[in-house]
């Protein structure tokens, strides 16, 4: 049965996007030294604002204005530090609404998103870490547990704002001060976040936001006055910085690339298993470093689990970003549609059988349907490589160690799904799948209090929880 | 007429056997003097790699133990070394000189050493993995497991005391290890590898290599499948260092970084060393009825 569904649009008059902006140094929006580039709506491919892309010196302006800042802002006391970051917890709360339509106006997420789940963790991190600010010394993470001093962040696209406070939340309360470049696509979060600072009061320079490319993140993050390096995005990228911050004493955590598995038994409660499939793969179009882009079902039961998988894909809506009934957003660039369409099309023609959604696409911006590929074995690309979007590779397996091998047949080892009522097994599994995070029975569900990271070229560190703090602490491992 | 010594040419530790090198190479061991002590074999790329596969081999048996039993294993290597003390002192002192006190001091604390570490096995995950209180009804919790292969640059100047202090919190957490041993004073690394031998750990845990870390690190550091390295063993050497971290990021191995000069190995190590080299593993379930 299908159902229609009426337009409902939230209304964008509530953020006030404006032409061009600068970058936030030292408490203050500056103009940058370097040129501009335009940040457009995925969905509409509408221009949205000018940003200034920070040069290798607006970056060293950054880095002096935040070491200034160190010195305040380490020595104040937990006790203090705290309150600013409840402040701004508080103050992303009350502006909600608004970072919830500007993230997907900017990125091209389903409000329902932005506004359900990416702005309340953003709070809650802020909220979380905020009480952990006078409460180091009883982290376990030492006796005396001292900052590190500038960290240089670089965040990706996908959760624009849901990254920032991964990042700074954790390094504001273990009282190190940040240099924090956005991701080229979606800058306008950020420099919202930066209003906020200045909302809150808090002192100049211990956030710093500088907006660019690849250009600007490298300038941050081998800028020789950065004491610490936190990085999420590609594998590729991480290696580079791995290989630039060798010989240094730089800390450095790296949140990097994932081609989970997710592993459906026969026991399955099978309806939850398809809802957790679709929210695993489809959750942000895919956007996300821990999707289970690989669907390993038991062979007894792949068939019914393909045709409920599929009848259940016919249901997601695909569309405006801002409509409350959207499922499926935009794809955040026409870069990464590219990426997108040539591995799906090399998928094709290596083999695998494509099956998609049959549904309108927008005419004008950014658009891929939700996609399966059956017939998948293990030498594909599409099951080796990150695709970063809707699509899902499909293999099969007869045995629990057949499962786990194929699993962790993989350079990768972010996260990991199990779906079985047996309680013995999902223990054995947990245990078995060489990720840093492992859902049994739930996919893609994060919490400020749940450390999050990878094993192997998925990078290492952990965000999140008590094992966070340690990546902002000196000398200590989580 | 005095009695003619037999002079040893000692082998390389790997997968629980003790081969020559591949290489058919060996070097001249001599004492802090100058003389004459044994020859050593001298490790290649070949052994290298024969290492890595038996310790990869050897890695999913080692971390599915139980921690009680690999701390039982590790105070099984402490009881072995404690009956093999004369042997230790004569190595150490042989190898680092100085008097013959510095030497037992050396023994005995290597030998509490593992104890210390022993103790570890069953405590670490307690100290540091923990219950997370998430905002929903699900169980949350995280817990270390072990990185896997992780390649060891043992120190050049501390020959056993510094050797065990790189090698124990490496294996207590259910790594395995590939040990490119001091190359001036690999005697007592010699040593260790028959102790090892026969105190219950499964071949394959500990690989020791005799030779040079400057020739077999950067095949340590590149190989795909060893997961982390330890520098320990070109402190002070930065442009070596640096170099073997850049191939390391090939694989984005864990590194733990070369000090400047090797730390005071009497002091009490922390958990730095066992925590360099394990993962935190977050694990969810919903709660329901």
């Amino acid at each position: 049965m299908a159902f229609e569904y009426a337009p409902a649009p939230e209304s964008r008059s509530i953020v006030d996007i404006k032409p061009s902006y600068g970058l936030f140094i030292d408490g203050e929006f500056v103009d940058g030294r370097g040129a501009s580039f335009k940040t457009v709506n995925p969905a509409t491919e509408e221009t949205l604002a000018e940003v200034a892309e920070a040069s290798d010196a607006d970056v060293d302006l950054a880095v002096r204005a935040a070491r200034r800042a160190f010195r305040g802002w380490s020595r104040m006391s937990g006790k203090e530090r705290a309150k600013y970051l409840f402040r701004i917890a508080r103050i992303i709360q009350e502006r909600g609404r608004e970072l919830a339509v500007l993230e997907s106006i900017d990125n091209g997420k389903p409000i329902k998103e932005s506004r359900d789940v990416d702005v309340p963790i953003v709070a809650a991190h802020f909220f979380y870490y905020a009480g952990w600010a006078d409460k180091l010394e009883h982290a376990g993470l030492g006796p005396n547990p001292q900052p590190i001093g500038v960290a240089g962040q670089v965040i990706p696209w996908n959760f624009p704002l849901m990254m920032l406070a991964w990042k700074v939340a954790p390094a504001l309360a273990c009282g190190n001060t940040v240099v924090l470049k956005p991701a080229e696509t979606t800058p306008l979060t950020a420099l919202l976040f930066a209003e906020i600072c200045q909302q809150a009061d808090l002192p100049p320079g211990v956030v710093n936001i500088v907006t660019g490319a690849g250009g600007t993140g490298q300038a941050v993050v081998s800028h020789p006055d950065v004491d610490k390096v936190a990085f999420t995005g590609s594998t590729e990228v991480g290696k580079a910085i791995a290989r630039a911050v060798a010989g240094t004493d730089k800390k450095v955590t790296l949140e990097l690339g994932g081609k989970a598995a997710n592993i459906v038994f026969d026991d399955a409660p099978i309806d939850q298993a398809v809802d957790g499939i679709v929210s695993g793969i489809f959750f942000n179009q895919g956007h996300v470093c821990c999707a289970g882009s690989r669907l390993l079902v038991q062979e007894s039961v792949a068939e019914e689990v393909l045709a409920r998988l599929k009848r259940r894909m016919g249901t997601l809506r695909l569309g405006d970003p801002l409509d409350k009934n959207t499922d499926i957003g935009a794809i955040n660039s026409r870069e990464q549609l590219d990426r997108i369409r040539e591995l799906s099309d090399i998928g094709e023609a290596e083999g695998a059988e494509r099956w998609a959604v049959a549904c309108d696409l927008p005419s004008s911006g950014f658009w891929f349907p939700p996609t399966v590929f059956t017939g998948v074995t293990q030498a594909h690309r599409i099951a080796r490589e990150e695709v970063f979007g809707p699509v899902l590779s499909v293999l099969t397996f007869r045995t629990p160690a057949e499962a786990v091998e194929k699993a962790n047949n993989t350079p990768y080892g972010l996260s990991a799904g199990v779906w079985t009522e047996k309680g013995s097994r999902i223990l054995h599994m947990a245990s078995q799948l060489r990720a840093g995070v492992v859902w049994a029975n739930t996919f893609n569900k994060f919490d400020p209090a749940s450390p999050f990271g990878g094993y192997k070229e998925s990078g290492y560190g952990r965000e999140g929880g008590r094992q966070g703090l340690a990546a902002y602490l000196k000398g200590a491992e989580a | 007429m005095a009695r003619i010594d037999v002079r040893k040419t000692y082998k390389l530790y790997i997968g629980g056997a003790f081969p020559r090198s591949e290489s058919g190479h060996s070097y001249e061991v001599t004492d802090s003097k100058g003389k004459f002590v044994a020859n050593a074999a001298l490790a290649s790329r070949k052994d290298v790699r024969d290492a890595v596969v038996a310790a990869r081999k050897a890695f999913g048996p080692w971390s599915a133990r139980t921690a009680y039993n690999r701390g039982q294993i590790l105070y099984r290597i402490a009881e072995v070394m404690e009956d093999r003390r004369p042997q230790f002192e004569e190595a150490v002192k042989q190898s680092e000189g100085g008097s013959a006190a510095a030497a037992r001091n050396q023994v005995d604390a290597a030998v509490d050493r593992l104890v210390w570490y022993a103790g570890w096995a069953d405590k670490l995950a307690q100290v540091i993995g923990n219950a997370n209180p998430v905002a929903g009804p699900f169980f949350n919790h995280t817990a270390p497991e072990p990185t896997g292969v992780v390649g060891v640059l043992a120190p050049q100047s501390s020959s056993l005391l510094g050797l065990v202090s790189v090698v124990a919190p490496v294996i207590v957490t259910g790594n395995v290890a590939v040990v490119v041993s001091s190359y001036e004073r690999p005697l007592p690394a010699v040593t260790f590898s028959e102790v090892l031998a026969t105190s219950d750990v499964p071949g394959g845990v500990v690989n020791v290599l005799t030779g040079d870390a400057g020739t077999l690190g950067p095949w340590l550091a590149a190989h795909m499948d060893v997961n982390a390295i330890d520098l320990c063993g070109v402190a002070g050497a930065t442009d070596l260092a640096t170099s073997l971290e850049v191939a390391a990021a090939d694989n984005l191995k864990r590194v733990r970084r070369a000090p400047d000069a090797e730390p005071d190995w009497a002091a009490e190590p922390g958990l730095a060393p066992m925590t360099a080299f394990v993962e935190q593993k977050t694990v969810w379930h919903p709660i329901g009825i």
